[in-house]
């Protein structure tokens, strides 16, 4: 049976990786989209965060983030309270945290090289030469080669993510965020990405948050699982996900499966097209 | 008519509110022009974006309009037969006025609206975020090399729709109306002051550049993560930066007598 993650944590597990929710309460205009949430992201797991569209997936990476602030309530990064920090003071705790944006949000200006040495050359003294040698450190470990001088828009949707995910441990992070870093790939592509996660989090014990769809590969790689349903977040690992009869679970489950089936199903002829008379 | 005076109380608390917040943006601005690293590569490449981009249209526009001020300087000139003073009348108006003006309200059409999209477009892809999750800010990296390009290149930019001005001012009076080269250019040189007249077009120039500059980035800046959040950022842009120049040179000219 999944469990609801304490509403609280003692301070001194609040070390530089992890992560807690205390009472977020959150709101874009007149839609809630959290009322009272509060979770716990383990410090050297793989946490998933599950839910359907506009339940605040990714807002929950962006409040980690600082980028957005709830209304009410306690973000705690790194052992620091981001929702009463200042704009500087944020920086210093997003230096400890690495993210993988869903589109990739690479310069468009800059080159793939000049996108991943940009981190380095902001945040730490290494010369041209050890920065060379870190970026293509990390093309390797994403797979790709000879795509320093390509421009953002010449990369495949594939090619992209890796160079995010790239760019995105270039400081060797203690806290990975990353937003459905499977969506729009192909599934050799996904098993990839999927791949280089593990070997992230397992090699360099790097604490992964992640926002997917994917609930195959979710059930993989995933140690923890937060589902963001209408009434409430649960979490539990993927194990207890499965055997879980909270209905509302099952229900969640079964409607991303039904969802996707549902877009199988659609028989051909019925789709419109603008070729015939 | 209580629905009218509501529309009008909350627009004038939008505006006032959206001037507090210029406030702040010009003073993080100031903040990381204060305080290094300075960003040499990107401001270069922001000149060249702002300044060096829009050459053909400053100098096509300057000779046409030193054109137009020649052919309509003669004609009324001539009624009076002081047709000798081309010179002066090109010049002066030029310098005090149409140079910096015309220069400010084309840069701000062909720069200002570039530069708001491009930042518009940076906001709505999350590229201004991924600098923040760097912890690299987007004020420092992005938006002040181009706030102070603006700034450099606008005094430059007016400077040399002068010159192309006063060119085809000569090139119709002299070249088409027949007035001596040596009279128009001799009345233009006692006729133009350097600190009242070429220093203070110099400082319109500067002031312009600094609203433009500044409108233009933060339209780019606060617009919606949307395209047409974009697109609203570029066109509030033009209108507002233009309306704005052209009060200020009413404002500069009333109190300096530039």
């Amino acid at each position: 049976m999944p469990d609801m993650q304490p509403h609280s944590v003692p301070a001194a597990a609040r070390d530089d990786s992890h992560v807690e929710f205390a009472g977020v309460r959150m709101a874009f205009g007149d839609r809630e989209v959290f009322d009272d949430l509060s979770c716990a992201f383990p410090r050297g797991k793989i946490s998933v965060i599950l839910g359907g569209s506009g339940s605040g997936k990714s807002t929950v990476l962006r409040m980690i983030g600082g980028l957005v602030r709830p209304q009410a309530g306690h973000v705690w990064v790194a052992g620091e309270d981001v929702t009463r920090l200042s704009e500087v003071a944020t920086y210093g705790v997003r230096e400890k945290l690495g993210m993988m944006f869903q589109g990739g949000a690479l310069l468009d200006s800059m080159t793939v090289f000049e996108n991943l040495a940009l981190p380095l050359r902001e945040r730490t003294a290494l010369g041209e030469q050890e920065i060379a040698a870190e970026v293509h450190q990390r093309l390797g470990a994403v797979g790709l080669s000879d795509v320093d001088d390509l421009l953002p828009n010449q990369l495949s949707g594939g090619m992209t993510k890796r160079v995010a995910l790239a760019r995105a441990i270039m400081l060797r992070p203690v806290i990975l965020l990353c937003d459905e870093p499977f969506s729009g790939l192909d599934p050799i592509s996904a098993r990839r990405i999927e791949a280089l996660l593990v070997r992230i989090n397992r090699d360099l014990g790097v604490t992964i948050i992640l926002v997917s769809h994917h609930i195959a590969s979710t059930m993989r790689i995933a140690d923890r699982v937060l589902a963001l349903l209408p009434d409430g977040a649960v979490s539990g690992s993927p194990t207890e996900l499965r055997m879980s009869t909270d209905p509302r679970i099952v229900a969640f489950l079964s409607e991303e499966v039904d969802e996707a089936l549902a877009l199988t199903d659609v028989p051909v002829e019925s789709m419109p097209t603008g070729r015939r008379a | 008519m209580a629905a009218v005076v509501q529309d009008l109380g909350w627009s004038a608390l939008r505006f006032v509110d959206h001037l507090g917040k210029l406030g702040v943006f010009t003073a993080r601005i100031a903040g990381t022009v204060c305080r290094p690293p300075v960003r040499v590569r990107l401001f270069v490449q922001a000149v060249f974006d702002i300044g060096v981009l829009s050459l053909i249209i400053i100098c096509v526009s300057g000779t046409a309009v030193g054109m137009v001020l020649g052919l309509q300087g003669y004609n009324t000139l001539v009624r009076f037969g002081a047709e000798q003073s081309l010179g002066a009348v090109v010049g002066l108006s030029l310098v005090r006025e149409l140079g910096p003006v015309l220069t400010a309200l084309l840069a701000t059409g062909r720069a200002g609206s570039a530069t708001a999209a491009e930042i518009g477009t940076m906001v709505a892809t999350e590229q201004l975020d991924g600098l923040r999750m760097m912890s690299v800010d987007p004020i420092d990296f992005v938006v002040t090399p181009k706030a102070v390009a603006m700034v450099a290149a606008m005094p430059l930019l007016s400077a040399l729709f002068i010159v192309c001005g006063l060119f085809g001012g000569y090139l119709v009076g002299v070249g088409l109306m027949g007035v001596d080269g040596g009279t128009y250019i001799s009345s233009l040189q006692s006729s133009v002051d350097f600190v009242d007249d070429v220093a203070g077009s110099l400082l319109k120039a500067l002031v312009f550049g600094v609203l433009v500059g500044l409108i233009a980035t933060y339209r780019g800046y606060t617009s919606a993560p949307t395209s047409a959040g974009v697109s609203a950022a570029t066109t509030s842009t033009v209108v507002v930066a233009s309306v704005s120049i052209l009060i200020f040179d009413y404002f500069i000219t009333a109190l300096w007598g530039v």
